[in-house]
């Protein structure tokens, strides 16, 4: 089935991906090699003078304590916001995938919230869940939970779980709903003639077909986690109480951006971004073995 | 196995559209019925409905002596064969067909019995750990078939299932699925647009059109005695020759005043030099085209009285009016522009209605 054309000569086919690399080169790997550079160094506090130190940043940060609780703040968080976000979608899509009467209407309200900018769902939260004034924390608290994210840690994760996990439902479920059409209707019907009940059906036909989605759907996830969380955790907890919902990539923030200091911040991203690599290859190398494309 | 009836069954949408207007079908213990028609009649509706994918407006669908209407899909213990086959393509060609019997709860020595058997029947035993998606067309044909035998039902039901093979396969296939019902014994429902298809592997003929049963036979009775000008064009190819008898100038003792059109089978048409035969039909014909298909000969001629006109057929796939269509064994014939007289004896003529909802007898 191969159907391509041949091009004699390599300018054309540099020429062709010339736009599409030169907006990599110039958005993606020169700030890396940027950031990669920062971090061997040390800027007084005025930027007048700056020295190369090789690894000293790295090694001050990795004897930071609170950096260790970052990166285990991280690691909770996307598992949580991943297998809700991913699971919730999942449901929504199925549900939506049936014939309904207004199935329509349903589809394009659950896609919606995908257009409110995370900071602005971060500050709807907050109003719902503000301990003194907020309709849900009075309606816990009434229900004898003492709900205060302000100082409780917990909560605080709980509440920027539920911003960011409601915040990438809907860009779940549309992939979902576009992995679960593309499945044919008579695998199904085929499936329900040979005697598999609907939660089989969907655990032994549906689920295994939809695995390329899932996969996709996993990657993308895991790196809207990693880095664009940032505008959520900033308006609904500024990283608090105590570090609680501190995340790696706020830490750069904090570090880099209001703490000034330069060569950390970019010692945490470049481990940042090895790290989102190295999740990323280990499952395109073992995860995606079980995907049927 | 099981015997199938179908009870004035229809199936309206809800936007009023009749898609079944109330079928009934019998179909006896271990019977290969086949249900033909052109698209959008009515045929894969009403399969599916016997199946279970599609609700039952009103009437009765009884498998077995149970009658069905309300039962799933799963507890009517039929099989189907679909038209792209419906393989679950991350499953194994194995798993494919054990999926049915372990969702059944059946023990594993059991299934691993059943699929070694239906395998080795259908020559599938070397591809058993293959994907649906390493199989060529014939193979996945085999293994839906293989699915469907495996669970060993009352009833298969065979949607298009060759359709979307190549010429030569669809015939070796359709050999197969014959032998293999025979010697199964299982009671068969096969959906087809295919007149040979149909012709080659029914016991039981049902010929449909417009959401109605236009005949039910024997698929050479209903050849022989088709019941209407749809059923005598349908069946049979080339299709037979509908002439209408005031439009012809026909007057043919013994027709009776309902009868409207005369139907002749290309292959009954005898060209001759003189007379025409007692009480038959003769037409004298310009040669307007010649087909050489190598063992026959197909001549289109149009009739004197019409010769002249531009003659464009009044429907898809019908003759121009005017135009008859002679078939004549071997390759020899005569040339474009030739003048020729065909003729068919009084036995051989068909007469129905001048609606053509009729077949009128010929005394």
């Amino acid at each position: 089935m191969e159907n391509r054309a041949i091009f004699s000569g390599k300018l054309l086919a540099f020429l062709l991906a010339a736009p599409q690399l030169a907006v990599s080169l110039i958005f993606f790997y020169w700030p890396a090699a940027q950031a990669l550079w920062q971090s061997f160094l040390v800027q007084d506090a005025f930027g007048l003078s700056t020295e190369f130190v090789w690894f000293e940043n790295y090694a001050a940060l990795l004897k930071t304590p609170e950096y260790y609780q970052a990166i285990g703040v991280t690691f909770v968080f996307s598992i949580l916001v991943v297998a809700f976000s991913l699971a919730i979608g999942l449901l929504l899509a199925v549900m939506a995938n049936r014939n309904i009467a207004g199935v329509q209407i349903y589809r394009t309200f659950l896609i919606i919230p995908y257009a409110v900018a995370p900071a602005v769902a971060s500050v709807l939260f907050i109003f719902m869940f503000q301990p003194g004034l907020g309709m849900i924390a009075r309606t816990l608290q009434r229900g004898g939970i003492d709900w205060n994210p302000v100082l409780n840690g917990t909560h605080a994760m709980i509440l920027v779980v539920i911003v960011a996990v409601w915040n990438q439902i809907s860009y779940n479920f549309l992939f979902f709903l576009a992995g679960l059409q593309s499945i044919p209707k008579t695998v199904i019907e085929a499936a329900a003639i040979d005697g598999a009940r609907p939660m089989r059906r969907f655990w032994t036909i549906i689920f295994p077909l939809l695995s390329p989605t899932t996969f996709f759907l996993i990657i993308v996830n895991i790196t809207y986690v990693f880095f664009n969380t940032l505008g959520i955790i900033d308006t609904a907890t500024g990283g608090g109480p105590n570090g609680a919902t501190q995340t790696l990539v706020y830490k750069v923030f904090q570090d880099g951006r209001v703490g000034a200091d330069l060569g950390g911040s970019a010692a945490q991203s470049v481990i940042l971004m090895i790290i989102v690599v190295v999740l990323t290859a280990f499952q395109f190398r073992y995860v995606e073995k079980k995907v049927h494309y | 196995m099981a015997n199938v009836a179908l009870r004035n069954v229809r199936k309206a949408y809800p936007n009023g559209f009749e898609a079944i207007k109330g079928v009934d079908i019998e179909v006896g213990d271990g019977q290969f019925c086949v249900l033909v028609g052109p698209s959008g009649c009515g045929k894969s509706t009403l399969l599916r409905m016997v199946a279970g994918l599609e609700t039952v407006t009103s009437g009765e669908i009884d498998i077995g002596g149970r009658v069905v209407n309300r039962v799933e899909p799963a507890d009517r213990d039929i099989a189907m064969v679909f038209q792209n086959y419906a393989l679950y393509p991350h499953m194994s060609v194995y798993n494919n067909m054990a999926y049915g019997l372990r969702n059944r709860g059946m023990a594993k020595g059991e299934i691993d019995t059943r699929v070694q058997e239906a395998a080795r029947i259908l020559e599938l035993s070397a591809l058993l750990d293959r994907k649906p998606g390493q199989l060529s067309g014939g193979q996945r044909q085999r293994v839906a078939m293989g699915r469907a035998i495996v669970r060993q039902p009352k009833a298969f039901l065979f949607d298009e299932p060759l359709s979307n093979l190549d010429a030569k396969l669809r015939i070796a296939m359709r050999v197969e699925i014959r032998k293999l019902q025979r010697r199964l014994g299982t009671t068969s429902i096969y959906v087809t647009h295919d007149q040979l298809e149909a012709m080659t592997l029914a016991d039981i003929l049902v010929v449909m059109n417009g959401g109605q049963v236009e005949q039910i036979g024997n698929p050479l009775e209903v050849y022989q005695n088709p019941a209407t000008t749809f059923v005598a064009s349908f069946i049979g190819a080339p299709p037979m020759n509908l002439i209408g008898l005031r439009d012809a100038g026909i007057a043919l003792a013994g027709a009776g005043s309902e009868a409207g059109i005369l139907g002749i089978r290309p292959e009954d048409l005898q060209m001759v030099d003189g007379a025409v035969p007692d009480g038959g039909v003769a037409f004298d014909l310009r040669v307007e085209a010649i087909e050489r298909v190598g063992a026959e000969t197909y001549v289109y001629g149009l009739r004197a009285e019409q010769a002249g006109g531009a003659a464009v057929s009044t429907r898809p796939g019908d003759l121009p009016p005017g135009e008859i269509l002679v078939r004549i064994p071997g390759q020899s014939g005569p040339a474009i522009g030739e003048r020729i007289r065909a003729a068919a004896v009084r036995e051989k003529l068909h007469l129905f209605s001048t609606d053509g909802r009729k077949r009128i007898a010929l005394r």
